[in-house]
């Protein structure tokens, strides 16, 4: 078992595709950098902290980007992004079985603020091209950045969302949190109230993410394997549905008494979970056969 | 500018929007034609709630009323920063506003997005950010974040940041530096009705926003980074 967190997003390419598959375009050797990070005195990469390319998955020929975590905490500046902007472009134009991406970010590079937010947006455009035309957008969730911000309304924007019980997926992180709004609003030091607000788990046990897997490259191969197929259009009964998901999922909490409760343990409870105060200690393979919807 | 003002100049005094809870809705007449008009104001922080509410008026005008434009008024400080907003799926809630937005594009809403106040990150990429094209009123402020929370979370010193924020068109939160790099179709002065006919009737339905920033000298790469990815052996 090789523990995905740990991985490097190139070492996550070389384990999870098939063997000596993956062709990268815009390789590091042909250093497309940043033109913002210089002027601050901050390190650039070669690739930008992406790495973009076609390989095959279970011998079907598939498009992926990994992001990786150590260079900015995967954060989207103006060549990242339109690194991931050319490859659903392409992706649309020769048409894989699917788009992977491997997803570890914290969302817009605060060192390229204006370049990075319209970068994002740029992102879940084409995302949302490559979609419409049937092809499946998988993302896989698992790095110990977490995947947040922008980036974590672009997985929402994906066919199919992996996750492993370490993997964090959500919009702002603690830490921004608790700078706004005091350390009673989100004590970002406590592990196990940061994970039961993003963590795999819960985005598992209220539908966030599609499939939950333990934190190993195989498992994550095997789920990848197992959704490349996975279309879903967005279409208007899709987001009815979603919406009505959604709505009711606001309103959980609201007739609940939450003084001195969990609200994560409410709301998981409100789901219809069994045990709801047991999810934290239990394996994966035991939360996976919770989920109610 | 209020947002009353904006839309008294825009459809007349008899515009029939209302504010409920920071939130803007209103079918308005138009050159004669119904415009759906979706919005925040006060800065409103965008959470669960106010994603869904603006989702809620683009699915009904998608199944209601095809075809008829949406205009989307934004002033937003960003998204809600709350924990019990991120422990309801935030993320998701905004996704969903993304794709009912996308959705109406593709079945052939015009959908026009305006920055009449301020527009922060989260707040902006799901509305003004994924509409046919963007605009912003002259006085309109766009950013990512503050730059003390900037400075604190990229540990860079605040008084960098500052200096940079004036010169620097990547840092600084004028509109117009949104402009030059392809994020804004253009600022709407003078004439508003004007601006908002010729939105309606010119506004790209293609994202061209990386060519503006190229062709405009505000975003040099990401174009040529495209492309070149789409060229790549």
């Amino acid at each position: 078992m090789i523990s995905y967190a740990e991985c490097s997003a190139r070492e996550r390419l070389a384990l999870l595709l098939d063997p000596g598959s993956f062709h990268e375009w815009l390789p590091p050797s042909e250093r497309v950098m940043s033109p913002h990070l210089a002027q601050l005195g901050v390190p650039s990469a070669f690739d930008d902290g992406v790495a973009v390319g076609r390989a095959l998955l279970d011998g079907r020929s598939v498009f992926v980007a990994a992001q990786e975590g150590a260079f900015m905490g995967g954060g989207v500046g103006e060549v990242h992004g339109a690194k991931l902007v050319g490859l659903m472009q392409r992706a649309l134009r020769d048409r894989p079985a699917a788009v992977l991406l491997l997803a570890e970010s914290g969302g817009v590079r605060l060192h390229e603020a204006n370049a990075g937010l319209i970068a994002v947006s740029e992102v879940m455009r084409a995302l949302l091209d490559v979609r419409a035309a049937g092809i499946p957008v998988l993302v896989l969730i698992g790095g110990a950045n977490g995947c947040f911000g922008g980036m974590g309304i672009v997985a929402r924007c994906t066919d199919h969302i992996v996750m492993s019980d370490v993997g964090r997926l959500a919009m702002s992180g603690p830490e921004v949190i608790e700078a706004s709004h005091g350390v009673d609003e989100f004590d970002s030091r406590d592990r196990a109230l940061v994970w039961r607000t993003t963590g795999g788990k819960h985005r598992w046990l209220t539908g966030d993410c599609d499939a939950l897997v333990e934190d190993d490259v195989a498992a994550f191969r095997a789920a990848a394997v197992a959704a490349i197929g996975a279309s879903k259009p967005f279409t208007l009964a899709a987001l009815e549905q979603e919406h009505a998901l959604l709505t009711q999922r606001l309103h959980a909490l609201d007739t609940a008494d939450t003084t001195d409760r969990d609200e994560a343990e409410l709301l998981w409870s409100a789901l219809g979970i069994a045990d709801a105060p047991q999810v934290g200690e239990l394996s994966v393979d035991a939360v996976r056969a919770l989920r109610t919807i | 500018m209020q947002w009353n003002s904006l839309v008294t100049q825009l459809f007349g005094p008899y515009h029939g929007m209302r504010e409920d809870e920071d939130f803007l809705q209103g079918e308005v007449i138009f050159d004669g034609e119904p415009v759906a008009v979706i919005g925040t104001t006060n800065h409103a922080p965008i959470g669960v709630r106010l994603a869904l509410a603006q989702a809620r008026v683009v699915l009904d005008t998608v199944s209601q009323h095809p075809g008829r434009p949406i205009l989307l008024l934004i002033d937003t400080q960003g998204q809600q920063l709350r924990r019990r907003d991120e422990l309801l799926g935030i993320n998701r809630a905004m996704a969903h506003l993304g794709a009912s937005i996308d959705l109406a594009r593709r079945r052939g809403h015009r959908v026009i997005g305006l920055v009449y106040d301020q527009a922060l990150s989260g707040g902006f990429i799901t509305s003004g950010l994924i509409a046919d094209a963007c605009y912003a009123l002259p006085d309109a402020e766009i950013r990512v974040m503050r730059i003390p929370a900037m400075a604190r979370v990229t540990k860079l010193p605040e008084e960098k940041l500052t200096a940079l924020s004036q010169s620097n068109p990547v840092f600084a939160p004028g509109v117009q530096n949104y402009v030059a790099m392809g994020g804004v179709r253009s600022l709407w002065k003078g004439d508003l009705q004007a601006c908002l006919r010729e939105a309606l009737a010119h506004a790209p339905t293609e994202d061209q926003r990386a060519r503006d920033g190229a062709e405009r000298g505000g975003r040099r790469l990401a174009a040529s980074v495209v492309q070149r990815v789409l060229d790549a052996a």
